[in-house]
């Protein structure tokens, strides 16, 4: 959609994907997908499990080559990324403040400044296997706005928290894109927590079923036929913070 | 001073136990214990095809040793499952070395010397190509480190920051096949492997990051060098294999006493 940026003459994306297809072993995990992350912006990507989601992101920062297509990132793109999952081996000692510091080693004062806006300030001389599930997911979050992000990638950033715990989590992310206006792009499939915050939902099933407002999404007939009506309340949801039952399934690892 | 035989031996040990330490870590992080011995092991291929076309000894082990390096890097996920893959490889190169070695019957060689080292013989040369070959390794492993260390982490936190883990590897390998070239002289092709997981595995208890880890393993390392050959001289024992029971010994201690000393 190259008209709508040149119009302004400002806005160029920061994240083109044009016709980008995946193969993964000879499967195709991602078909003809076209989107972009514009500054500032958050963006949210929802799909049922295997639709491709992290691979999307994964492709994103070009840890995966495209079939097809190509994907395109702004000369010296400054990325955050925080990973579905990081497995720390136990033989590799390393502490909060020196994992900040990776590539780049930060100052203490820095170090402490990252964590208090991941809400964790006193972590500092910690070992990263010492964390907890949800202190490690923030010391990751600290440890990516420590990039200075032009653009913040969260792949299921709050699994294994609780669902105040995500709601917290999230809470802070969108705390942290008013704080340092980078544009945000989150996977989840904890459909309860991420919409409303959301300026644009992408809807992944292998490809772009639907796009738009969280509102737009919600309604459209591609993203009910994936979810079902489970998830009808989906932005009251987290707006009222109240539990219900849904019928998509949380139980399963997402990585490709 | 260099004339001292003893003197010598104790500079070589020193000298290639700081150059693996750094190496020895990313050894122990990464799981590729496998790979010091793989890489090792070919390097018998590299001193037989020296010996049969009168090539230069250090840059035919290098060469295996790369060659060697890279294949298991090509290869590593690639259907076989590493263990099964190195058992075809290694131990073919080993196997291929040795017969190599014995078809040429016009030549006398040691292979004693290659396979567990000959540190007490070593000559002014050799010294020459321990601490330059040592300074390379570490000018590599300093240059590469944090990148590195994060390839390690996690392959996407690295290409997220613009880091190709997959080139970061290619480094290792090269830091590797140096080592292998290094170390043959001093411990031998049977226990270089030891000599990069031993002290680095000793500085696990006693450290709370990754380069006090390495600072750690060189220490650690050099104590091990000084201490077997102490003892082979004491004892009159082969000092390659006492140099790394001197490295387990301190890896014992540190194992059992070193999570009283470190606070995290």
């Amino acid at each position: 959609m190259p008209g709508m940026y040149w119009n302004t003459g400002v806005t160029t994306p920061l994240i083109t994907l044009k016709d980008l297809t995946i193969r993964v072993d000879g499967r195709t995990i991602l078909e003809n997908v076209n989107a972009s992350v514009s500054e500032a912006e958050i963006v949210t990507i929802v799909g049922p499990n295997g639709s491709g989601k992290s691979t999307l992101l994964r492709a994103m920062i070009g840890a995966i080559p495209p079939a097809e297509g190509t994907v395109h990132r702004a000369p010296n793109l400054r990325i955050g990324y925080v990973p579905q999952k990081l497995a720390l081996d136990a033989a590799l000692p390393m502490t909060v403040q020196r994992f900040l510091g990776l590539p780049r080693r930060v100052p203490a004062q820095e170090a402490v400044q990252a964590l208090e806006l991941a809400g964790v300030p006193d972590l500092r001389n910690r070992q990263m296997t010492k964390l907890s599930g949800g202190q490690f997911q923030r010391v990751l979050l600290a440890r990516a706005l420590l990039e200075k992000p032009q653009v913040l990638l969260l792949d299921e950033a709050t699994q294994g928290l609780d669902q105040p715990g995500a709601a917290a989590f999230y809470q802070r992310i969108e705390q942290v894109r008013r704080d340092i206006g980078c544009a945000v792009v989150m996977v989840s499939h904890d459909l309860h927590v991420v919409m409303a915050a959301s300026d644009r939902v992408l809807c992944l099933n292998g490809h772009i079923c639907c796009e738009g407002s969280p509102r737009t999404v919600a309604d459209a007939p591609e993203y009910r036929a994936l979810f079902g009506s489970g998830t009808k309340g989906t932005m009251a949801l987290y707006q009222h913070q109240h539990s219900h039952s849904h019928d998509h399934d949380h139980s399963h690892d997402e990585a490709h | 001073m260099l004339d001292d035989f003893m003197v010598r031996a104790a500079l070589a040990g020193v000298g290639v136990a700081i150059a693996a330490a750094p190496l020895g870590c990313f050894v122990v992080w990464r799981r590729m214990a496998y790979m010091g011995e793989a890489t090792a092991h070919a390097s018998v291929l590299g001193v037989a095809l020296s010996l049969a076309f009168s090539l230069p000894l250090l840059p035919a082990i290098l060469a295996s040793a790369l060659t060697m390096g890279l294949a298991v890097t090509l290869l590593r996920g690639k259907g076989f499952a590493m263990d099964t893959l190195l058992g075809v490889i290694a131990h073919t190169a080993l196997a291929a070395g040795l017969v190599t070695v014995a078809l040429l019957s016009d030549v006398r060689l040691d292979l004693n010397a290659f396979l567990f080292g000959d540190i007490l013989a070593v000559t002014k040369g050799d010294l020459a190509t321990i601490w330059i070959g040592g300074a390379l390794i570490l000018t590599v492993m300093t240059l590469r480190w944090s990148a590195l260390l994060v390839a390690t982490l996690n392959p996407d936190l690295a290409y997220a920051s613009g880091i190709d883990p997959k080139r970061e590897e290619l480094w290792l390998t090269l830091a590797m096949a140096l080592a292998v070239a290094v170390a043959i002289k001093v411990v031998g092709i049977l226990l270089i492997a030891a000599l990069l997981v031993i002290p680095a595995a000793g500085a696990r208890s006693l450290v709370k990051t990754p380069e006090s880890m390495a600072a750690f393993a060189a220490v650690i390392g050099s104590l091990a060098a000084l201490g077997g050959l102490g003892g082979a001289y004491l004892a009159d024992t082969p000092a390659g294999p006492s140099i790394v029971c001197a490295a387990a010994i301190i890896f014992l201690l540190t194992a059992l006493f070193g999570p009283f000393i470190r606070k995290d």
